[in-house]
């Protein structure tokens, strides 16, 4: 390997200290490296959202973080969003039971956006989710059972 | 808002069931090809042709070789492969397939073409590598544009023909001319429509993986049609079929870009002989957009012969497709699906269809949703609009007194078919109701007090689905038949596998057949596992394309059922001691007519038949049935699609504001899946309408390689919609279904492109190309005015 550095990243809880390139995309260290294969790569452009995660709380693109930029700090992937005892997440939950998903190659990426989205905007209408989904692409559902998706686990949320 | 209905989490056949296969996308545990690792993995990059044609003079590896990681550097020279890609497509005979080889033999012939691969212990050197491999090209003169390629001189894309015609299609009725000469007018009209790229979120990725001491090869890829693929591995390798095993494991959309053999699936289990380790390829979705087919390209000339009262007796189509550089595995039989399709929904005797097919130096096409048919279908709704704007008559009235009517079923087309059934009147009074088509003059008012141009736009459709019998898919030249696949096995607990040819891709078949495993049955739909995706166990299945899942697989699954609950009655009736005709089936037991005590459930029977203890005569142990099963007529689905836009003067921006979607695909097994497949669907029409175009410069240079300049709709761009279904079940197959996989792409362009014409009609607009991007319409409207 070629110009590495020893990073500690903390992934859904759990501490990695791990040796990566400098040019190491996050989405491939946590796939490649961490074997952690829920988040997706849909483009080269940071176009579409596939890679979606978040890095201190905040929703970015992991194909446009370096994995050295996440040295010390905690990243919360799909594989993170169930609980322990192996029930599903409001966002998980409401995907499923709005049928927001049918390929599911954009769903991981498009639950940790909206979920981003429903810490921000808690009370969103269905316009406001639908311009703050505009960088996550499904090619599969035209978006109606997404926003209904959102819409309903953003309702859950509120009330738990 | 949807078609009403409650989900629940389990149920038979019409029930709303939420999908099982869920779970594993919404917690990361989805196994996608690039998800897999082998032992001793390497990856490849591909080389590609940079020059949209070129002969190609050198190929230099040495500095990629000496780059530390590199294992290999394989060109057309040293790949091990037997012969190049084929194509299964020969409509009418005679069509010209020059060779493809899997890596540029002497010429490039399109920017993409993959010229030489690099092979390296990751993806990063491997691009790396493929960067230090030089390539001298001597650049030769390049043809783009379909009508302009089969002008005399233009430049040849295959120097062995004498012209870049691939092939031409015609149809022409005996009474044509006839007829044409006694209309009272004839209505024209040009349709380009567009090139698309297909653009699944996975971008396509295959693993080949060969075996040197058994000369196994397991090739892993993202995949509509694994058999097909491993049938053609095995000859392009030169390997015995029965040592190729493809495996597809989750496959992130297709939308028929998957439904092909790839060089590249050739070339990683060629190089994985080479190297003695599996080799690993994942698409860049920059990549994505030149070594993926592209859909759609094709240019349409309509003349309508019309009465005064707006009848079409005569209709005549003249079109080029455009093929690009080859042949794909369907290419030449894309638009021969248009052919079909040419007079729609309406009862147009007397037609004269010319499709001329041609080579140009751009990516291949090939089947991109809907295959053929949105193309006929967008121009024949565009024409319609046409004929009633020229003659004075509504829209709505022009089409009704066009249909093809209820008692006319089965109907036999100008163009061959025989439609199975339908009520097209019943779809487009239900959708003008749903979208309150009578009331749109007070909305349009409205929006021109704020200065915008409102339009209303409908689309009538039928497509031709159900893919193929396979005598009619042999007399159209297809290299494969048409037929499906199912194997239903009762295990001694009382549980059921059901083996599918069907691949789905996110059309939650394994949800969908344990419905009708539950209905058919009685075994409940949690205790049914749906397996598919691996030809090592599957017996042969042609996959999902063409809406045929479940109107072809689907049948192959019932049929299946019920020889299973067959064998189970003659040993219900050997075991309860009465003769089969004593016996009912209550749904999941086989019990003796008026007497509930004395009955065998079907898991008492699926244990009986395996611990055979006591058989009738001549019955085989296990409760097991496979059937292969060949429709005897396609399905037609039909529809109509009505939206509304609004248009800004300034901005040239359209704004789709409603969407009423009313779709008849005869009886329906799960409506949410169902409304699920109809949204993805429209919003792909409505890519098309407004946003999506494949763009090539003059020299062949590809303008819209990645999602950055290719625009797919976003959850910003798109409508509410509403849907609502009528039903005439399809008489071709006992559970009476059609298909909707396609459905919405098909109704959506046109009648979004009929609502831009319609809200611009004021101004004397009369055609409106797609993409309708926001400075084609700002032109469009200058034009007008000035
Ligand atoms: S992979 Fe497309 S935005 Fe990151
Ligand atoms: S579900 Fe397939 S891309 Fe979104």
């Amino acid at each position: 390997m070629t110009m590495g550095q020893t990073i500690t990243v903390t992934v859904n809880g759990t501490v990695h200290t791990a040796e990566v390139e400098h040019r190491t995309l996050l989405v491939h260290f946590l796939r490649e490296q961490l074997n952690m294969t829920g988040t997706h790569i849909g483009c080269d452009t940071s176009t579409c959202g596939c890679c979606t995660v978040h890095l201190d709380g905040d929703a970015v693109l992991s194909c446009s973080t370096l994995a050295v930029q996440c040295d010390g700090r905690e990243v919360r992937t799909v594989e993170g969003l169930q609980a322990a005892d192996g029930s599903l997440h409001p966002i998980q939950q409401a995907f499923h039971e709005n049928h927001g998903l049918q390929c599911g190659f954009c769903t991981p990426g498009m639950m940790m956006a909206a979920l981003g989205i429903i810490e921000q905007q808690p009370n969103a209408t269905d316009d406001e989710i639908r311009a703050a989904l505009e960088g996550n692409l499904c090619r599969c559902t035209g978006y109606q059972n997404i926003v209904a998706s959102i819409r309903a686990a953003a309702d859950q949320m509120a009330r738990s | 808002m949807a078609v009403d209905y409650t989900t629940q989490t389990t149920g038979g056949i019409g029930d709303a069931v939420l999908r099982k296969e869920d779970r594993k996308f919404v917690t990361g545990e989805g196994r996608y090809v690039d998800d897999l690792k082998l032992p001793g993995m390497l990856h490849a990059a591909f080389v590609r042709s940079s020059f949209g044609h070129a002969r190609i003079t050198s190929i230099d590896a040495t500095a990629a070789l000496a780059l530390p990681g590199v294992h290999a550097v394989l060109t057309h020279a040293t790949l091990p492969v037997e012969t190049g890609v084929l194509s299964a497509s020969n409509p009418g005979g005679d069509v010209r397939h020059p060779e493809q080889a899997i890596l540029a033999k002497e010429f490039a012939r399109y920017v993409g073409e993959p010229v030489a691969m690099v092979i390296a212990d990751d993806r990063y050197l491997a691009r790396d590598g493929a960067d230090l491999v030089h390539v001298e090209y001597d650049p030769l003169p390049v043809v783009v544009d379909a009508e302009q390629a089969l002008e005399p001189g233009a430049p040849l894309v295959h120097a062995e023909y004498d012209s870049n015609l691939v092939k031409t299609l015609e149809h022409v009725t005996d009474g044509f001319d006839d007829a044409m000469a006694k209309a009272s007018k004839v209505i024209k009209l040009r349709v380009d429509n567009q090139r698309l790229t297909p653009s699944a979120m996975e971008t396509r990725g295959c693993i080949g993986d060969w075996q040197e001491a058994t000369g196994e090869v397991t090739l892993y890829t993202s995949t509509q049609v694994a058999h097909f693929v491993r049938t053609f591995v095995s000859i392009v390798c030169g390997t015995s079929e029965a040592k190729v095993r493809v495996v597809t494991p989750d496959v992130g959309g297709g939308f028929g870009a998957k439904l092909n053999t790839y060089r590249e699936e050739f070339a990683v289990c060629a190089a994985s002989h080479v190297v003695g380790r599996p080799v690993k390829w994942i698409e860049d979705r920059t990549e994505a957009g030149v070594a993926t087919i592209h859909g759609r390209a094709q240019v349409q000339y309509y003349e309508a012969g019309v009465t005064d009262e707006g009848r079409i007796v005569a209709l005549k189509f003249d079109a080029v497709q455009n093929n690009g550089a080859y042949n794909m595995l369907l290419t030449p039989s894309i638009s021969h699906l248009t052919l079909f399709m040419v007079p729609g929904l309406y009862d147009i005797q007397d037609i004269s269809i010319r499709i001329r097919q041609t080579f140009t130096n751009t990516t291949p096409t090939d089947a991109y949703r809907g295959a053929g048919r949105p193309e006929a279908t967008h121009g024949i709704e565009r024409l319609m609009d046409a004929i009633a704007d020229d003659l004075g008559i509504d829209a709505v009235e022009i089409r009704r007194r066009n249909f093809i009517q209820p008692d006319q079923f089965p109907y036999s087309s100008a163009t061959g078919l025989v439609y199975d059934s339908g009520e097209y009147e019943m779809n487009l009074d239900k959708a003008l109701e749903l979208s309150d088509y009578a009331g749109f003059a007070a909305r349009r008012a409205e929006s021109e007090a704020n200065g915008k141009y409102r339009g209303i736009g409908l689309s009538t459709y039928v497509e031709v689905c159900g893919l193929a019998p396979s005598a009619v898919t042999a007399a159209l030249g297809i290299g494969a038949p048409g037929w499906e696949h199912s194997t239903v096995r009762l295990h001694p607990t009382g549980k059921a596998t059901v083996i599918t040819g069907t691949s789905p891709h996110g059309q939650g078949h394994a949800t969908s057949w344990s419905q009708i495993t539950q209905t058919e049955l009685g075994i409940p739909f949690e205790d049914v596992e749906v397996i598919h995706g691996d030809t090592a166990f599957q017996p042969y299945g042609l996959g999902t394309y063409g809406s045929r899942s479940l109107a072809v697989g689907g049948i192959a699954l019932y049929r299946s059922l019920g020889k299973v609950r067959e064998k189970a009655r003659e040993l219900a009736a050997h075991l309860l001691e009465c003769s089969m005709d004593d016996l009912e089936w209550t749904g999941s037991s086989w019990q003796v007519k008026g007497s509930p005590d004395r009955a065998k459930t079907i898991q008492e029977l699926a244990y009986a038949g395996w611990t055979s203890a006591s058989l009738p005569e001549g019955l085989e142990p296990v409760l097991e049935a496979t059937t292969f099963h060949d429709p005897p007529n396609f399905t037609f689905p039909s529809g109509t699609h009505v939206c509304e836009v609004e248009i800004d003067p300034d901005t040239g921006r359209v704004e789709v504001l409603n969407y009423t979607a009313v779709d008849d695909c005869g009886n329906v097994i799960n409506p949410l899946i169902v409304d699920g497949q109809v949204h993805g669907g429209v919003i792909q029409g409505l890519g098309q309408a407004l946003f999506e175009e494949t763009v090539y410069s003059e020299d062949g240079q590809m303008l819209t390689p990645t999602l950055v300049e290719y625009l797919v709709p976003s959850a910003a761009d798109v409508p509410p919609m509403t849907l609502a279904r009528t039903v005439t079940p399809s008489p071709s197959n006992p559970l009476g279904v059609k298909g909707i996989g396609e459905a919405g792409t098909i109704g959506a362009s046109a009648a979004i492109v009929n609502a831009a014409v319609d809200a611009l009609s004021g101004l004397g607009v009369r055609h409106i190309e797609m993409p309708m991007q926001p400075a084609r319409i700002w032109n469009v409207i200058q034009e007008a005015t000035s």
